[in-house]
């Protein structure tokens, strides 16, 4: 016999669906079935039942091949290495719950560390923009049930948020959007043509980096004023057209991607995009919204936000916190050698950072916590493998528009793994321990 | 006046942080009571005796005491925080922050310059050699108010970046910039000597911009209005004046629309 668990959450990326069905066995060990979830998020589901999962730290010896420790041992190696460190990174939070976050941070603090999450290669851009000069914001819902303009910059969610568009931003009928898509004008801007790009109404094709040179000029076509015949590469009758028609919308939402926050400008671009959306406001109602990816990277800049005064690159080292990115970004630290020690929790640096960064994590002592093997791992010292959040053990999370969604547990972890949350209690203690606190 | 010399004897084996390498920290101390003064090593507090050589004294006040520091400093942060008055002179090329929130006095530095060199700057005047890297002269993230006062030269090229949020005093750059001068600027003065990439004025409101050289990529929001003749740091030329940038809110004084300035020279 199996049971079916209903109104799971989805712990994937930003959109963190929460109308999931899960089939487990009888006993509750197995998990059998994903029902709802798109392509990569029932992958998530299912690979915690790999054969080949690791469910025992293990450390990786002189001549590169691995030695299974208990977790024992892996906390006492954990603890030692931060309290002895004099600045130790510690990099990721974006893909665990809002406690272990929590937890996170006092070691943080008491350690005199660097805390940094996925924000700093994603959407911290976006984040220092929102502190230069504010943002118009909604959540999700208003999008489902009021927005009938709806722009993507910069973001493919076809791929990247697979049920976004379904589920909140072009398909869905809302209280407001009974007509479903057919009421929604869509624009798509990316230099590619994406399968998102496939479903707008309106895609303008931009010339690579000029983003924030288009924006300046929308701002310029809401004022009625004169524009260069070409901008970014868009003949000016297209952007005053574009003008138009997001003036003309009832409710517009502005959603936006690694396209403009990690493209020439960087903060600027968002910084711009703020600023058409605030322009927006004189004519009718807009808001804008950064696609966050990992699914709770938006909870550990609300944690830290709460903990500290700053969402990501918080310098903690001199007892008070520090920010700015620039100096205290991961790898700004690890580029300049800023740092003597590596700790990694719920994130992909190896897979995603540059390889002088990566480069410089496999020359330091350096931890790594993750219920997968990724290229993070390979490099690390130590390889602390634990419980899935959001499908072994539950915990809060928040959605890309700053709701916060309780995740659940829908099966058993192999027995005896620890998760992301008592791990690091045990090493919290620990470290108190040492420093005689 | 008196000298105090610094030379740097122990390199950290990461960064030092030395704000309290600035006159008014050195003021009315022995070098023994200067090499007792903190810095920090990431969590670790250290001394400045711990790292430098230190030789003379501190004069009076902030004013009469001028510094100078020896050797390779490519890991020092810091250098003339917040000082009010005073010289310092640095043979090398200091890390991040250099005169970050100056007030008054006068920082030399016959080589490069890191990022974030002037932050937040209220007065006195900062002179470079070299070449000078991102965020020079710019706000502290998240502050609109950016420079406020005083004089930043810097004889090589500048990074990205430059004049962010600034709102008073100048900056003259010798060679080349990368992109993003003056974003938001409410005042202030920018001369770039050489050539500019591209979002030279963006989100202007006020304030002036003087480009000698190219502009790879003009914002759309700046405007064509007339040909003027100036006289820059001694050069007399015929320079084209935009206006911009008009995406952005501007004031009005008599009726009319102030709008921020930008001169390229033919």
């Amino acid at each position: 016999m199996t049971k079916t668990v209903t109104d799971v959450v989805c712990p994937f990326c930003g959109t963190l669906c929460d109308d999931l069905e899960v089939v487990v066995s009888d006993d509750g060990k197995q998990l059998l079935e994903v029902y709802n979830a798109c392509a990569i998020g029932a992958e998530k589901f299912l690979h915690s039942q790999a054969e080949d999962r690791l469910t025992r730290p293990r450390l990786q010896q002189e001549d590169g091949s691995w030695k299974d420790v208990t977790y024992d041992e892996a906390i006492e190696y954990t603890a030692q290495m931060l309290a002895s460190s004099t600045k130790p990174l510690m990099y990721g939070w974006s893909s665990t719950n809002c406690e272990a976050q929590g937890v996170g941070s006092e070691i943080g603090e008491i350690t005199g560390a660097v805390m940094d999450n996925t924000a700093t290669v994603c959407h911290g851009t976006s984040l220092i923009a929102v502190q230069d000069i504010g943002i118009p914001h909604c959540t999700l819902g208003e999008v489902k049930n009021r927005a009938d303009r709806v722009v993507f910059w910069g973001c493919n969610p076809a791929h990247a948020h697979p049920r976004h568009m379904s589920r909140y931003s072009i398909f869905p009928r809302g209280f407001f959007t009974g007509k479903g898509h057919k009421g929604r004008k869509v624009i798509v801007i990316d230099p590619r043509k994406t399968d998102t790009a496939n479903v707008a109404d309106v895609h303008l094709q931009i010339e690579q980096g000029r983003d924030y040179e288009l924006l300046d000029a929308l701002r310029v076509a809401f004022k009625g004023l004169p524009l260069p015949d070409v901008v970014a590469g868009i003949p000016k009758e297209q952007i005053y057209e574009a003008a138009e028609v997001l003036k003309s919308g009832r409710f517009v939402i502005i959603f936006f991607g690694m396209g403009v926050t990690q493209s020439l400008g960087k903060n600027h671009n968002i910084d711009e995009a703020i600023a058409v959306t605030r322009d927006l406001n004189e004519y009718t109602k807009a808001a804008i919204m950064p696609m966050r990816g990992h699914y709770n990277v938006t909870g550990s800049g609300a944690v830290w936000g709460w903990q500290f005064g700053f969402p990501f690159a918080v310098d903690l080292s001199r007892g008070f916190a520090r920010y700015n990115p620039g100096e205290t970004t991961s790898n700004d630290l690890l580029r300049r050698g800023e740092v003597d020690s590596v700790f990694v929790l719920g994130s992909d640096p190896g897979a995603h950072f540059p390889f002088s960064s990566v480069k410089k994590i496999s020359e330091l002592p350096s931890v790594c916590i993750d219920p997968h093997q990724t290229p993070t791992t390979a490099v690390c010292k130590l390889h602390v493998p634990v419980a899935f959040v959001g499908v072994e053990i539950g915990g809060c999370a928040y959605r890309m528009d700053n709701v916060p969604i309780e995740t659940r547990k829908v099966v058993e972890a192999p027995e005896g793994m620890m998760t992301d949350e008592e791990f690091l209690e045990k090493v919290l203690v620990r470290i108190k321990e040492i420093k005689g606190e | 006046m008196e000298t105090v010399t610094l030379t740097i004897k122990n390199q950290p084996s990461l960064y030092l942080e030395a704000d309290n390498i600035s006159p008014d920290a050195f003021a009315g101390k022995s070098a023994e009571n200067i090499a007792a003064l903190h810095a920090y090593e990431g969590n670790t507090q250290t001394t400045l005796g711990d790292h430098f050589e230190i030789s003379g004294k501190g004069g009076a006040t902030a004013t009469e005491t001028r510094i100078i520091v020896n050797g390779d400093v490519s890991k020092v942060k810091y250098i003339g925080m917040k000082m009010t008055g005073g010289e310092i002179v640095v043979n090398g090329n200091p890390d991040m922050y250099v005169g970050a929130w100056m007030q008054g006095g006068k920082i030399t530095v016959k080589g490069n310059v890191d990022a974030f060199a002037g932050t937040g700057m209220k007065g006195g005047e900062i002179v470079i050699d070299g070449d000078a890297g991102n965020y020079l002269g710019a706000a502290y993230r998240g502050d609109w108010r950016g420079m406020q006062g005083g004089k930043i030269t810097v004889k090589g090229n500048a990074g990205s970046d430059i004049g962010t949020f600034m709102n008073g005093g100048e900056i003259v750059i010798g060679g080349d910039v990368d992109v993003h001068v003056a974003t938001h600027a409410e005042g202030g003065k920018i001369v770039v000597k050489g050539n500019a990439k591209s979002r030279v004025g963006g989100q202007m409101v006020e304030g002036e911009i003087i480009v000698f050289g190219d502009i790879e990529v003009m914002m759309p929001g700046f405007i064509y209005r007339k040909d003027v003749d100036l006289e820059v740091d001694g050069i007399s030329a015929r320079f084209a004046l935009y206006e911009g940038d008009i995406g952005e809110r501007h004031r009005k004084r008599k009726g009319e629309v102030i709008y921020g300035k930008l001169y390229q020279k033919y």
